[in-house]
């Protein structure tokens, strides 16, 4: 639940007194025109931004001054944007890495990671889940754009997050592997819960429960698919517009 | 401790300081625009004080030394950017501390070739010889004439960086290299401008220190490494930080030299003042660099980048 | 260490030769390479635990020869006050070490990138300045170590026991370090490298693996310097110049940065080398010979250039087949 945030850059008003709450298990999306600053709400949920006011309440707590891995730790899973993954290492060794970052510290020096099942299982799990089982052992330098997408999901889903920030997971995919997107999310929908910010429409008001449509930094309208689609100020503002895939 | 020699003392660290400024302010400008790890700098300071050392020991004028070091200078930093450096601009930190460092190696050899092993003299110019008073207080005319030197190119630059077009454009593609470029700043043509200001100021450098330095193989990298101090200190890519910085890294090195030992030699025993005044005269500037660092990472006057 | 790749052959062939160096001197009658090919292994010793951190987490470090420095001073300064156990002189230097480590890691972890650089050379040349301003420990000038470290079972006054040492310790520490590299501490040291940002936004505070890895690392070139100052009864300054510290980086890159035996074959090409041009006596005409032998940095220092701008793996990395991560 995010209450009352606000966030300024120099002269510009970045987040204007945006609230937003989120049902456990839903995927609730938020949509709007470039620059309406969703990639500035993710950043200070995440952590990588502080607002200047307001506060972000996560199962409870006051999270609002708090860093990035901690925020990470309490179950707030990420992807990013432009894909953020270890590119020197194998798909498995990439959520080895997550599952690690959650399996209590990191100050063991001896035993091979890849050879603890207490890592590697948790990882296999969540290739699979996204569909990546068969390519476990493939350098990320081999894999397509689509494929690397899926593993920042997997990445993301490895730390057993209770909410998931997903930016733009759709970005620069074609058509049939946005779809395989689709499915996978629409298969975590009630075991997480999901905040999902993307352009692509049709994967939208398939997969969302709830919407909330962001202009300029405030949130206009927040409601069903139905009830955005048929809101006329949302209509102006957004759909109005023209193209709604990238 | 006299009024006379804290004043002595003070115009040495300032004069210090000013040299560093020249260093660190061409310095500064490749670190932030470029985002280039250039170690060299410390060289063409060397081959600076080289080149006025010969001309002005072919000539005996200090006037032809500077206008033969100086654009030597210049050149010869062009020639090294662009044969060696530019290609190295888009490579990560690494490949440009080791082309770099080669370079030093090699620029040290070739002076020790050309000129011998070791130090070569310059002598003070006869005109700024002796000395001048001040509040009754003889303070070397030659030092002085640094001082006035430095600040005078000092306030050019500022002049330079924050009010003439050219500066603004250097500004800008210290703040965004890329957005500069895709603006139309001619980047490459820039980029050859910034680092032969860095050169041209780096041999003025030379020239001014030669008389009253050891011109030898080796002298630019234990200044080099002040300048960086400096640098880090004051905050990279920015001018005004490498001004302050300078001053107050020249000025806490000289005084720290000069009376530490003998604050220690009030307060302590005998022995122990004597074997840690100048250790700790030493160290003073670094342990001033980890302060700064402790309480603010990005330097005393952050630029900040777009 | 699974199939039998070249790289796996060319490790075993190369640590197979150096077990049978002092063998091979004595042979040819010439002890004096036996001294050659220990310094290579104290060399690549350092070598490779700088590149604990710049190979495999990815930090530049420009200072690490003041390790070196820590670890020969101790066995200088308490042998010199009559203190011979090289347990003591161990203890001492590591506990120095990690201070130290701990210390200036701390204040240059703040920053990265070429900051980190500049600011690790600038703490190196700091411990240079106060090496040699202490006089009584000869300052400038070094001192002199009469006898080597006593350590009780091995009588390292014996050059062949002390090559067998350096190179025990040498096995023992890549051994240590290929269960690092693979070890959850490794995996997240790499990743760091890789991406960092991504690391803090899995959950893992990055700053304390990183220092924790510096100090590791350091730890390494003190054991290296101690080991220096055994070989060459000798300690000064000069083992902390920054000249020093770029040899070294020099050494993990053209060696291989990507493996754990790479830089120790840099270590051994660039000292090889630079024995080999400082003795040249191919009686090439014009005096080129001579000349060479008095100015070899000249040529040194190009061909750092031309490595630089044209291998990107380096030497001993080349082998490796184009795979991505483990060792």
């Amino acid at each position: 639940m995010i209450e009352n945030l606000v966030k300024h850059f120099g002269g510009l008003l970045a987040t204007d007194h945006l609230s937003l709450h989120a049902e456990p298990g839903e995927i609730h999306a938020i949509i709007g025109p470039n620059g309406a600053g969703k990639t500035t709400l993710i950043h200070q949920l995440s952590g990588e931004l502080m607002p200047d006011a307001g506060r972000i309440l996560f199962d409870g707590h006051d999270i609002t001054r708090e860093p990035t891995h901690r925020r990470a730790l309490a179950g707030l899973g990420r992807s990013y944007q432009i894909t953020s993954v270890f590119a020197e290492f194998t798909a498995l060794e990439n959520v080895v890495l997550a599952v690690q970052a959650h399996a209590g510290h990191s100050f063991r020096f001896w035993r091979q990671a890849l050879s603890q099942p207490r890592l590697v299982e948790p990882a296999l799990a969540a290739l699979a889940q996204v569909g990546l089982a068969t390519n476990a052992n493939a350098a990320v330098a081999t894999m397509a754009h689509g494929e690397r997408r899926q593993l920042e999901i997997a990445m993301a889903l490895a730390g057993r997050p209770k909410l998931l920030l997903l930016d733009e997971p759709m970005a620069g995919m074609s058509p049939h592997e946005s779809a395989a997107i689709v499915a996978l999310l629409a298969t975590l929908k009630g075991k997480h819960t999901i905040v999902l910010v993307e352009h692509d429409m049709d994967a939208v008001f398939a997969l969302a429960d709830r919407i909330t449509v962001l202009v300029y930094g405030r949130p206009i309208a927040t409601g069903t698919a139905s009830e955005i689609q048929a809101n006329p100020e949302v209509r102006t503002a957004y759909l109005g517009e023209g193209e709604d895939t990238l | 401790m006299t009024a006379g020699l804290l004043l002595t003392q003070t115009l040495n660290g300032v004069q210090l300081g000013v040299l560093l400024f020249l260093l660190s302010a061409g310095l500064t400008l490749v670190f932030g625009i470029m985002n280039f790890v250039n170690l060299t700098h410390g060289s063409l300071y060397m081959m600076g004080a080289y080149f006025a050392a010969a001309a002005y020991n072919a000539s005996d004028s200090f006037l032809v030394a500077g206008l033969v070091g100086i654009p030597a200078t210049i050149v010869l930093g062009l020639l090294v950017e662009r044969i060696a450096l530019s290609t190295l601009y888009t490579r990560d930190h690494l490949d440009q501390v080791l082309a770099t460092f080669g370079l030093i190696l090699f620029f040290n050899e070739v002076v020790r070739i050309v000129w011998g092993p070791s130090s070569i003299y310059m002598n003070v110019p006869s005109t700024l010889s002796g000395t001048i008073d001040l509040f009754g207080l003889p303070y070397p005319a030659y030092r002085f004439a640094i001082i006035g030197v430095g600040l005078v190119v000092a306030l050019a630059l500022y002049l330079l960086i924050h009010r003439s077009r050219i500066g603004m454009l250097i500004r800008a593609s210290a703040s965004n290299p890329a957005m500069a470029g895709a603006l139309g700043v001619n980047i490459k043509l820039l980029n050859a401008l910034v680092f032969g200001l860095g050169a041209g100021l780096a041999g003025l450098a030379g020239l001014m220190a030669g008389p009253i330095m050891s011109v030898q193989p080796g002298m630019g990298e234990p200044i080099l490494i002040l300048t960086l101090v400096v640098i880090v200190t004051g905050g990279i890519g920015s001018i005004r930080g490498a001004f302050y910085g300078a001053l107050m890294v020249g000025i806490v090195d000289t005084m720290g030299r000069a009376f530490l030992p003998t604050l220690l030699r009030e307060v302590f025993e005998r022995s122990i003042a004597q074997a840690a005044g100048p250790a700790i005269a030493s160290m003073l500037i670094y342990l001033l660099m980890a302060s700064v660092l402790a309480l603010r990472p990005q330097g005393l006057f952050p630029v900040k980048y777009g | 260490m699974v199939k039998a790749s070249p790289r796996a052959l060319a490790a075993v062939a190369i640590l197979a030769i150096l077990a049978l160096v002092p063998l091979l001197t004595a042979i040819i009658g010439q002890p004096f390479y036996l001294t050659i090919v220990a310094r290579i292994m104290i060399f690549g010793l350092a070598a490779l635990g700088l590149n604990l951190i710049l190979g495999y987490g990815g930090m530049v470090s420009f200072g690490h020869a003041m390790y070196l420095g820590i670890g020969a001073y101790a066995v200088a300064i308490l042998t010199f006050h009559g203190i011979s156990s090289g347990w003591v002189h161990l203890a001492v230097a590591l506990a120095i070490g990690v201070t130290v480590a701990i210390l200036v890691g701390s204040v240059c972890l703040r920053t990265s990138g070429m900051a980190f650089i500049m600011i690790t050379l600038a703490f190196a040349q700091m411990f240079f300045f106060l090496a040699v301003s202490l006089k009584q420990y000869g300052g400038d000038d070094g001192l002199s170590i009469p006898a080597r470290s006593d350590f009780g079972f091995v009588d390292l006054g014996n050059a062949t026991l002390l090559y067998y040492t350096i190179y025990v310790v040498l096995l023992a520490t890549l051994h240590g370090a290929w269960h690092l590299i693979h070890s959850r501490f490794g995996m997240v040291l790499r990743g760091c490298k890789s991406n960092e940002r991504r690391m803090i936004s899995l959950g893992v505070p990055a700053l304390r693996y990183k220092l924790t890895a510096y100090v590791i690392s350091a730890q390494v070139c003190v054991i290296a310097g101690l080991l220096l100052a055994n070989l060459t009864r000798f300690c000064s300054p000069a083992y902390m110049q920054w000249q020093v510290s770029g040899e070294l980086i020099v050494m993990a890159v053209l060696g291989g940065m990507g493996t754990l035996l790479g830089p120790v074959a840099g270590a051994a090409t660039l000292l090889l080398i630079e024995e080999v041009l400082s003795s040249l006596n191919l009686g090439l005409p014009w005096g080129i010979d001579a000349f060479i032998r008095d100015h070899w940095m000249a040529p040194l220092g190009l061909f750092i250039v031309l490595v630089v701008l044209t291998l990107k793996q380096g030497v001993y990395g080349h082998l490796a087949a184009a795979r991505s991560g483990s060792a």
